[in-house]
C-alpha cells in the first residue's frame, strides 16, 4: 500500500465542516518516513493484556445496563487480507440514551450506573474480536446548529507494526444521521465510508438474547510474520 | 499480492477518549526508566486537555501511553532509548499524528536528516530536572515535525 493510496482513504486533518480541527492540524507539510523505519515491529502487550471479561460491556456491574443487546464482532485484517493475530482491540462508547460517562459530556441524557462504555479484547489466531455491550443512542454536539453524531462505536487498533496504529468509528447500518455528520463525511470517499459501517446479520443473532453486528477492520500494510511476531 | 482489502478510514478519538484508552499501568513501562514529560499545545497555544500521547520504542518494544491533563500535560515512564516513535491523539485530529523524540542533535540520523534543519529543534527532548520535557505543539508557531508512514 503506498503513501498516495493511504492519503487517499483516510480524512484530510483540515477538515473545515468538523469545526476542532481548525487549530489542531499542522499547516507544515508532513516529512515521509523511509519505510524501514516506519515498519518497525509493533508493542507487546504487557500490562496491556485485557482481563477475561474486559470484552462485555454488559456484565461490568452490578446489573445489566438499559438498551438494545447487541454482539460485535469481525477480524482484524491487513491489507493483503491476512489476519492480524494476538492484537490489542479497544472500544468506547456512550450508552443506550447517547451518554457518555465522562465529566466533560454534559447533556442532559441519563447515565446508567450499569454501563461504564469501555471494552477491550486480543485478536484471536484468526484474527478475530468479540464484544457484548448495547447499542449506543445518538447524541447532539456543538459543531453546528441541530448537529447529531449518528450512533457509533470508537475502535482502537494497534495492529503488529506501528505503522499500522489506527483509531476510527463504526456505524450502524440505515442511519438518518449520515448525510448530516461531518466526521463520517470527513472521509470523502463514498465507498471508504461505506466500509466503517458495520452489517446487520440474522445468522449471527443469538434468539432471545441478542442482535448481532458485524465489522472487519483493515489496516494498511502486510503485517507481521508468524515467526517475526514471536521475537 | 491479489485480494487487496481496502484500508478501513481513520476518525477522531472525541472527547472522551478517556472512557477507552486510558490504562492504569500506561504511562509507565519502565518504572526505573526515563521520565519525560510535555504539554500538548494547539494552534493558539492553548493546551489540549484531550490527547493521548503514546510512546513506542521499537528496540525494547516498550509502549507507554498517557493522556494529557486540563493542562495539556502528559507524563511516561520509559527504558533510555536514543528515539522513540510517538503517537498522538486527540478531538479534533481525524487520524493519529506520528512524530519522534531525540535525545541528541544526530546529523546521521536517518530520519532527522530528512527534517529541514531549521525544524529539527521540534524533535529535541530537553533535559529537565532529571529527566526531559517535549512539549508537542501542532499547529502554528514552532509546530512540531509530524511524519507520514
Amino acid at each position: 500500500m503506498s503513501a498516495r493510496d493511504d492519503e487517499e482513504v483516510h480524512p484530510p486533518l483540515d477538515s473545515p465542516d468538523y469545526r476542532s480541527t481548525r487549530l489542531r492540524h499542522p499547516k507544515e507539510p508532513l516529512v515521509y518516513l523511509p519505510h524501514a523505519v516506519a515498519e518497525q515491529a509493533g508493542p507487546q502487550l504487557g500490562d496491556l493484556r485485557p482481563g477475561p471479561l474486559d470484552h462485555d460491556l454488559t456484565r461490568q456491574h452490578a446489573g445489566e445496563p438499559v438498551g438494545e443487546r447487541i454482539t460485535v464482532s469481525g477480524r482484524l485484517l491487513d491489507g493483503d487480507g491476512r489476519p492480524l493475530r494476538d492484537s490489542l482491540v479497544e472500544i468506547w462508547q456512550a450508552n443506550a440514551a447517547g451518554r457518555y460517562r465522562h465529566r466533560r459530556d454534559t447533556w442532559p441524557a441519563p447515565l446508567d450506573p450499569n454501563f461504564s462504555g469501555g471494552g477491550r479484547c486480543v485478536t484471536d489466531a484468526e484474527g478475530r474480536y468479540a464484544f457484548v455491550t448495547v447499542k449506543p443512542g445518538p447524541y447532539p454536539w456543538g459543531n453546528h446548529p441541530n448537529a447529531w453524531r449518528p450512533a457509533h462505536i470508537h475502535f482502537s487498533l494497534l495492529g503488529t507494526a506501528f505503522a499500522q496504529r489506527l483509531v476510527t468509528q463504526m456505524y450502524f447500518p440505515g442511519d438518518p444521521l449520515f448525510a448530516f455528520d461531518p466526521i463520517f463525511n470527513s472521509v470523502r470517499d463514498p465507498k471508504a465510508r461505506e466500509r466503517m459501517i458495520a452489517r446487520f446479520s440474522i445468522d449471527g443473532s443469538q434468539e432471545n438474547w441478542a442482535l448481532a453486528y458485524e465489522f472487519d477492520i483493515v489496516l494498511r500494510g502486510p503485517g507481521e510474520t508468524p515467526i517475526e511476531a514471536g521475537h | 499480492m491479489s485480494g487487496a482489502s481496502p484500508l478501513t478510514p481513520a476518525q477522531t478519538v472525541g472527547p472522551f477518549l478517556a472512557i477507552g484508552l486510558p490504562w492504569e499501568a500506561g504511562p509507565v513501562a519502565d518504572p526505573g526508566g526515563v521520565v519525560i514529560s510535555g504539554r500538548v499545545l494547539d494552534g493558539a497555544g492553548d493546551p489540549v486537555p484531550d490527547a493521548l500521547v503514546e510512546t513506542w520504542d521499537p528496540a525494547s518494544r516498550a509502549f507507554c501511553r498517557c493522556p494529557t491533563d486540563d493542562d495539556g500535560r502528559w507524563r511516561v515512564v520509559t527504558p533510555p532509548a536514543p528515539q522513540l516513535a510517538v503517537n498522538v491523539l486527540a478531538r479534533g485530529l481525524l487520524h493519529r499524528l506520528v512524530t519522534r523524540i531525540h535525545f541528541a542533535p544526530d546529523p546521521d540520523d536517518p530520519v532527522l536528516a530528512r527534517v529541514p534543519e531549521a525544524r529539527r529543534h521540534t524533535l529535541l527532548a530537553e533535559p529537565d530536572g532529571g529527566g526531559y520535557r517535549f512539549d508537542i505543539r501542532i499547529q502554528g508557531e514552532g509546530e512540531t515535525v509530524f511524519f507520514a508512514l
